[in-house]
């Protein structure tokens, strides 16, 4: 659909490189470079252009929660006064960078209270579906849910951060048939009805995985956050063949035969992560677009960037908010809403790709899911690329297996204390000992998932829990078993080892090094990413 | 006979101080260390036997001596000139190999009747030791009268010399005295059943104590600081459960004691670690520098016990903490006799010989140099961490130059 603001979205292609190919842009963390890819061998996957938001979003909000989707009735018909609603809703991690205001779920959330209002309910509580991250600091809260919202919840404490260690807020709803606890908030378990606010930014995100992960703690996060689940979720972006979603699928249903309600939200945004004017607007045009101005722009950005310190840099883009508009909003039965949002997904970032290749580079941005507003250490360097990057494929991997992983990054040795102290003791302890995922879970896990310290700053700081440099180590582990090398260009060299890893200072020295394990002339294919794609590789 | 002698030389101390600062072990370019020719020292006494040192260890003290970073308080301890080394396998005339246990307490200095330490076997306690038959010296290797290690031949009173068994070779038996000094370090720790125990510093010292603590004491998880690769390897080889670079000691000991930490003196970011609110139950400072007192200081438990086994100089250190969290700092210098677990006791050097050859301590002599490449030999020593080396000692089994006269 357009409304006539814009040209129709062109999708997303392959382009085989040849001769007059222009260099290539990488994302190299808070900065770019620009990589000439050898010529007749080397193919880029483009993203689709941003589809066309929704032109009245409240309105399609409204729609979605007045005719649900799957066996659920409307919203006004499940609020009555006297009840108890919860409110849940993803947290900071999502979407990325931040979107500019209003943000999607101050949007949803208003509208769901409208309607709570109109029924006479006045036992709402809204929380912030964290499981093991990091708080949200007021800030981040407003900038989330509205000021509006924020002022009459927060300070009555009905708004709040989920604390998935506070002994009293969780139950143990049961188990599956699996054996797995399902480890749940309290209150939303003892709510007449849940609403959860989701924005699914990748196919990974929603269905039962935004209660079953997001109100859950690490008693039921272990059982599917492991290297078994997760080297067999090939790839955790498709949830059909995903091991994760099963397990948190079969969560799903002992929350709902435990009796707690369910309302679900999901919306979806188009690829519109640096805008179509501004500072950063050619960073999703195709290079051979780009008029003499994007030059001149891009050489005085990169220059600028250069001279700047990593902090004053990081700074800068962390002040980035992007245009995102909502694509699609559904409500309603979990299952049939996801079906839905995922296919939208799919709609804006699936790109047909033809067969793998031997070596897969890739341009990895400032940003991840973990380190909004805070640092890129070497371990989420690791997990942006083996772990969310490298699964953004249906069908197969794109790089085969025992080819090559090339990532940009710079990579530094360089930790943010207050959200990431376990991280700091897992890459300095840990990965000094052992690279392999399995030995790191049996020997180190547990240690620090119970780590008091840990428990402490996540429960009453700003921390990610003890447990979550694990997983991020855990999410690259299908890679880490697929691949036959993994080469960080322009990387800290100590930090880049430390990973297991090899540096390289040019992507010409990592693709003549790829060749020591793939052979000479092998295929390249770079993953232009972001605006965000997913291969469907055939 | 050829011996290095250390002189009284104010000013080439001075240029040594200088030299050293700038690299280490430069000390012995510029300083008051000589290779001279000298005439065979009398016997200090009628017991006193020669020894003909085979092999002779370089070790931290020897290198702060040379680089003129040895503090004033040894200056009446010692008697000028003298010939270094305490570290020795040597031969004695009737071709038995012994080692040296270098203290000149009162039986080497014909005190009678002997003080309450030496009475005790606590030799290195001893409270004579500028009195008797000798002159001035706590060691071989700092007494003008004995000669020391570091020259074809020395004299040793019986009391301080120890048969070699047959099988064990000269790099080994050289490693006696330094694994004595971990042995001792490691039963003054009083490390308790299933405690925490952190080793800072990977050198000779620490190594030794780290063999020494898997040996005699169980401690549930022993952190290990460690600058060098080869350092670290050697520390994980000997026992240590956590090797880690020493800026990385406090969120090291931190987890392995399951503890809080705060963070920037207070003032920083919580999440950082500045310093430990439970801790190790005892730590063993292997370096002996402000830097790493402060480290022991910061992760020492409250009423853990810090043990100084390298040998510090002038250190600046905020002891607050030792005040706030009545944490006892003791020194452990040399050996003598110790108390074992059922009660018996056992010289410390009959335990050193044993764990010297159980944990095959004779690796770590890493290289070893004629007495005329001593300055090589000496800045090697001052380097040997980043020289992928650990022990570095003279070697004299060349007969020409130990039979020369």
């Amino acid at each position: 659909m357009t409304n006539g603001r814009h040209p129709a979205p062109r999708p997303g292609f392959v382009l085989d490189v040849d001769r007059n190919t222009p260099p290539i842009l990488f994302h190299h963390g808070p900065g770019f470079r620009l990589e000439k890819l050898p010529a007749g061998r080397s193919r880029v996957i483009y993203p689709a252009e941003p589809l066309e938001g929704l032109p009245d979003p409240e309105a399609a909000i409204r729609h979605a929660l007045l005719n649900p989707l799957g066996d659920s009735a409307p919203l006004p018909a499940l609020l009555r006064p006297g009840m108890k609603l919860t409110i849940a809703f993803d947290d900071i991690s999502l979407p990325l960078p931040p979107m500019r205001r209003p943000d999607i779920r101050q949007r949803v959330i208003e509208a769901v209270l409208d309607l709570a209002a109109d029924a006479g309910v006045d036992d709402v509580h809204l929380i912030a579906a964290l499981a093991i991250h990091r708080r949200m600091t007021e800030d981040e809260l407003r900038h989330a849910v509205g000021d509006r919202v924020y002022d009459a919840f927060a300070p009555k404490g009905l708004l709040y951060n989920l604390d998935a260690e506070d002994p009293d807020g969780m139950v143990i709803l049961g188990e599956t048939p699996h054996g797995e606890d399902v480890h749940f908030c309290r209150r939303a378990a003892e709510s007449d009805l849940v609403v959860y606010v989701n924005i699914n930014l990748v196919s990974m995100d929603g269905g039962h995985k935004s209660t079953a992960t997001g109100l859950a703690g690490y008693t039921g996060l272990r059982h599917h956050h492991n290297v078994h689940t997760l080297r067999n979720s090939k790839s955790l972006m498709d949830r059909k063949n995903s091991a994760l979603h099963a397990s948190n699928w079969r969560m799903g249903s002992v929350i709902r035969d435990a009796g707690v309600k369910i309302f679900q939200i999901e919306t979806t945004v188009n690829n519109d992560t640096f805008g179509r004017e501004g500072p950063l607007a050619l960073l999703q045009k195709r290079e051979w677009e780009w008029t003499g101005r994007d030059r001149a722009q891009f050489l005085a950005m990169r220059t600028g960037l250069d001279v700047l310190p990593s902090n004053t840099r990081r700074k800068i883009f962390d002040t980035w908010q992007a245009p995102y508009q909502m694509t699609s909003v559904q409500a309603g039965e979990v299952e049939a809403v996801h079906e839905v949002t995922t296919d939208n997904v799919y709609a804006q970032q699936l790109v047909p790709v033809e067969g793998q290749t031997d070596v897969l580079t890739m341009g990895l941005p400032y940003i991840c899911p973990y380190n909004v507003n805070s640092i890129m250490n070497p371990i989420l360097v690791m997990c942006l690329g083996l772990g969310y990057f490298f699964n953004l494929y249906r069908g197969r991997p794109l790089v085969r297996e025992g080819g090559v992983l090339v990532m940009s990054h710079p990579t530094p040795w360089e930790f943010h204390p207050v959200h990431h102290p376990s991280y700091i003791d897992f890459f300095e302890q840990v990965l000094a000992d052992t690279t392999d995922p399995v030995e790191i879970e049996r020997r180190y896990e547990k240690q620090f998932a119970e780590d008091e310290w840990y428990i402490h700053l996540y429960r009453t700081s700003y921390a990610y829990h003890g447990v979550h440099p694990f997983y991020m180590w855990y999410w690259g582990s299908h890679a880490l078993e697929h691949l036959g090398r993994v080469i960080i260009v322009g990387g800290d060299p100590a930090a880049v080892r430390r990973l297991g890893f090899q540096p390289a200072s040019t992507l010409s020295d990592a693709l003549e090094m790829a060749s020591d394990v793939v052979g000479p002339q092998p295929t390249i294919t770079h993953m232009k990413n972001p605006p965000l794609l997913m291969a469907d590789v055939t | 006979m050829k011996a290095l002698r250390f002189r009284r030389n104010l000013p080439r101390y001075a240029a040594a101080r200088l030299a050293g600062s700038l690299t280490p072990g430069r000390g012995a370019t510029v300083g008051p260390l000589e290779l001279v020719d000298l005439d065979p020292p009398a016997e200090p006494g009628p017991d006193w036997v020669r020894v003909r040192p085979r092999l002779s260890g370089i070790c931290g003290s020897d290198l702060a001596t040379v680089d003129g970073r040895s503090a004033r308080y040894f200056e009446p301890l010692v008697s000028f000139p003298f010939v270094p080394g305490h570290e020795v396998v040597g031969d004695l005339d009737d071709d038995q190999r012994v080692v040296l246990e270098p203290v000149l307490g009162c039986a080497s200095r014909n005190i009678t009747p002997a003080c309450a330490a030496c009475t005790d076997g606590r030799l290195g306690n001893c409270e004579h030791t500028t009195f008797g038959d000798l002159s001035p010296g706590i060691q071989t290797g700092s007494c003008h009268d004995t000669g020391g290690g570091w020259a074809t031949a020395f004299h040793a009173h019986p009391s301080q010399l120890h048969p070699v068994p047959d099988g064990l070779s000269d790099e080994a038996a050289v490693m006696v005295e330094p694994t004595a000094c971990g042995v001792h370090a490691a039963f003054t720790a009083r490390v308790p059943d299933d405690g925490v125990v952190a080793v800072l510093g990977a050198g000779t010292l620490g190594l030794v104590t780290i063999a020494a603590l898997r040996a005699h004491t169980t401690p549930r998880t022993i952190v290990a600081t460690a600058r060098y690769p080869d350092q670290r390897r050697l520390a994980d080889e000997l026992g240590a459960d956590l090797v880690v670079a020493p800026d990385e000691v406090r969120r090291a000991v931190r987890r392995a004691a399951g503890t809080r930490a705060i963070g920037g003196n207070g003032q920083g970011p919580e999440g950082d670690v500045d310093r430990l609110t439970g801790g190790a139950d005892t730590v063993i400072d292997c370096v002996g520098s402000s830097s790493s007192l402060t480290d022991a200081l910061a992760i020492a438990r409250p009423g853990g016990r810090i043990v100084l086994l390298g040998m510090p100089a002038v250190v600046e250190l905020e002891l607050t903490p030792l005040w706030h969290r009545e944490l006892e700092l003791v020194g452990s210098y040399t050996y003598g006799t110790e108390a074992l677990p059922d009660g018996s006791t056992a010289r410390t050097f009959d335990l050193a010989f044993d764990l010297v050859t159980r944990a095959d301590l004779g690796r770590l002599v890493t290289a070893t140099y004629p007495l005329a490449r001593y300055r090589e030999a000496l800045q090697h020593a001052a380097s040997a961490g980043s020289r992928g080396a650990v022990k570095v000692a003279f070697d004299l089994r060349d007969e020409r130059e130990r039979n020369a006269r």
